[in-house]
């Protein structure tokens, strides 16, 4: 070899290899990774984001690829945290190797939101919605709608629904609902983040639905309230178990949290919640942790990150359109929490 | 003598060995290649075997008759694809029936009839088309195409033809239609790049003997031209028909994402990529997942066998235009 090529080959590897050394001397800080449903995704971005101001030696990084991933990869154990929609069936928490925690973070609603002429205010009750998705009630001037809002001119137009064609927290939260409220629902479609939809059109993803709704007159769907709310769309009052009517704004849903009935292993369904201002189709979304953490370090960032989160973080909760959770359900969460052993 | 002389006479009274080069380059070039080649066909399998270890559960569970029931209830666990595949199937024709005879016309023009100053433009404008990614496409498809298919195309189409099956019924906008015209527009550039270099191989002599004999521009376009390349251009076409079958993001965004066989192409529909791309990142059990895996067992397998149907096909064509050739 030439002198000059011998030089020039140097700098290449100098090059190709010396990022690694500098980025081994630069990776001291502690990565924690998580993966899990995309509803919480805004956040608890703003959460790391805000959390590293407060810690800067930990990061984490969080891969929204939905509820059903989230389970499976912490049950895997590739993930140090995972999150879902849905808390875990009894099925899946006995395959895990350890204690998983479901640690609740925050709630949200599920709107029904429709495209009309007008935009008339539009009120609705689980039994109207679950005749429109069962294909029962097929056009808007039907008399039980016609019934339930008497002020609104009902137009003769056949009612286009659409759901989610993609598995989601968000049709977990409804169908979870519709059953709750109606047999027929519970026994032909069931409650899971994928059904088999006796009728409708399928959207991909929430921003699917919205663009549906949004493009096709006479139509009706369901998404997360921030989805309704941003792209300036109606949605409805539904009626709650108390007989009230109410709107789904972020005080509805924490009145549902409050009167909801949660258990000890904070896996509970807030759908249907009794009392008179609580917002019937709502739901919460977890953190799921093992209560055993295997690696010690990681373990005491992860408790002190969750005890920001469930403090400070929630306060963040609202500028987002999320519903913190109630204070004595947070004070049970923050008990929950010391439990986690590393 | 000088020195020079010397090794002269020495070289030309000594018998002459011929020094053979090296041929290991060329060994180690053919070898490299062909483990290249086989590389791709081993890929190729073990793909066809994971998508198959992926589903056995499934596959043990519901048999033949996953392709030939309609229900798919993850709630219930019952899952059959043959919704998927119709909806596959009917999107890439409809798709074919579309683009074929646009793409055909638009490589015929501009190689034969475009005077030169248009051609390299309308070349590149094509060949970004193809450079659209597929969800850009989708979501055009979403805000811009279906409100006007809904206003315009299919109100008309419902006027004319709504009398037949295929038309009838109401229309939402999304639809398997919709999903087979958004399929048209993305493989249109893939068949016009691929049609335009087959007929800019067809020789000159050929349309000179035809212009020779007294044809038409039309004439000799069509004999000396077309004709002389049909099987490249039925190759040309099966590369779109390849990349239809498999179009996963855009179709989802326009096609409805219903579970159903309709005969009328304004119903919504489901294709098999779509499915898939929709549902596997939820799925939570077990036996979804894997029938999930069959479900693309079913894909890898039908574009396998359209693609033996077309070499076949081809082998026909090709034996009959040679046979012509000949006589």
């Amino acid at each position: 070899m030439t002198k000059s090529y011998r030089s020039k080959v140097l700098l290449g590897l100098t090059i190709a290899f010396g990022p690694a050394f500098a980025g081994a001397t630069a990776s001291a800080q502690m990565m924690i990774n998580g993966a899990g449903a995309t509803f919480p995704y805004p956040i608890y971005s703003k959460w790391f984001d805000e959390y590293a101001k407060v810690d800067p030696s930990v990061r984490f990084n969080y891969q929204s690829i939905g509820s059903g991933g989230g389970q499976k990869q912490i049950l895997a154990q590739t993930v140090d945290f995972g999150a879902s929609d849905g808390p875990m069936s009894d099925e899946n928490l006995s395959k895990a190797p350890g204690k998983i925690l479901h640690i609740p973070t925050v709630a949200g609603a599920v709107v029904l939101t429709y495209n009309l002429t007008g935009n008339p205010s539009v009120k609705l009750d689980g039994d109207t919605i679950a005749g429109i998705y069962l294909g029962q009630i097929k056009k808007w001037n039907d008399p039980k709608l016609t019934a339930l809002n008497p002020g609104a001119k009902l137009p003769d137009q056949e009612i286009v629904v659409v759901h989610r064609s993609d598995g989601s927290g968000t049709t977990f939260i409804f169908t979870d609902y519709l059953s709750k409220i109606s047999g027929e629902w519970k026994q032909k479609a069931g409650n899971n983040t994928s059904v088999n939809w006796p009728t409708g059109i399928g959207g991909k993803g929430n921003e699917g639905v919205s663009g549906q709704v949004k493009q096709t007159p006479g139509s009706i769907g369901y998404v997360e309230l921030i989805y309704a709310v941003q792209n300036k769309m109606p949605y409805a009052e539904i009626k709650n178990s108390a007989g009230q009517f109410v709107k789904p704004t972020i005080e509805s849903v924490t009145a549902a949290l409050a009167t909801a009935d949660i258990p000890d292993d904070f896996r509970f369904s807030m759908t249907n919640a009794p009392g008179k201002d609580a917002y019937p189709i709502a739901g919460a979304t977890w953190l799921l942790v093992y209560q055993q953490q295997k690696d010690a370090a990681k373990g005491k960032k992860m408790v002190e990150f969750l005890k920001w989160a469930l403090t400070k973080g929630e306060g963040m909760a609202k500028d987002l359109n999320y519903a913190p959770l109630p204070d004595d359900v947070q004070q049970r969460v923050l008990k929950r929490i010391d439990e986690i052993k590393s | 003598m000088t020195v020079a002389e010397t090794i002269a006479v020495e070289e030309r009274s000594a018998p002459t060995r011929m020094v053979r080069p090296s041929r290991f380059g060329d060994k180690a070039f053919e070898l490299l290649t062909l483990a290249m080649a086989f590389a791709v066909v081993v890929l190729v399998i073990l793909i066809g075997w994971q998508l198959w270890s992926g589903s056995s559960l499934a596959i043990k569970k519901f048999g033949f008759h996953f392709l030939t029931t309609s229900t798919w209830d993850p709630v219930a666990e019952q899952f059959g694809a043959l919704p998927f595949i119709y909806g596959t199937l009917v999107s890439s024709v409809i798709a074919l029936l579309i683009a074929v005879p646009l793409s055909i016309a638009t490589a015929a023009y501009l190689t034969e009839l475009a005077p030169l100053w248009i051609r390299q433009p309308l070349v590149s404008l094509i060949e970004m088309l193809a450079a659209i990614p597929s969800v850009i496409l989708g979501l055009w498809g979403i805000f811009v195409m279906i409100p006007w298919l809904r206003d315009y195309p299919f109100p008309l189409l419902k006027r004319f033809f709504g009398w037949t099956p295929f038309f009838s019924g109401p229309i939402y906008g999304t639809s398997m239609l919709a999903g087979g015209i958004i399929i048209a527009i993305m493989i249109l550039p893939i068949i016009t790049s691929v049609s335009r270099e087959i007929l800019r191989s067809v020789p000159d002599l050929q349309r000179e003997a035809a212009y020779a004999l007294g044809a038409t521009r039309w004439e000799a376009t069509r004999i000396a031209v077309l004709s002389y390349a049909k099987k490249g251009l039925f190759g040309a076409v099966i590369l779109g028909l390849g990349r239809a079958l498999g179009e996963t993001m855009a179709v989802t965004m326009v096609i409805g994402n219903t579970p159903q066989i309709a005969a009328s192409l304004f119903k919504p529909g489901y294709t098999l990529a779509s499915v898939i791309a929709n549902e596997f990142t939820e799925a939570t059990t077990d036996i979804y997942l894997q029938a999930l895996f069959e479900v693309g067992l079913v894909l890898f397998g039908v574009t396998i066998l359209v693609n033996l149907l077309a070499q076949l096909l081809l082998r026909t064509i090709a034996t009959t235009s040679a046979t012509r050739a000949v006589q």
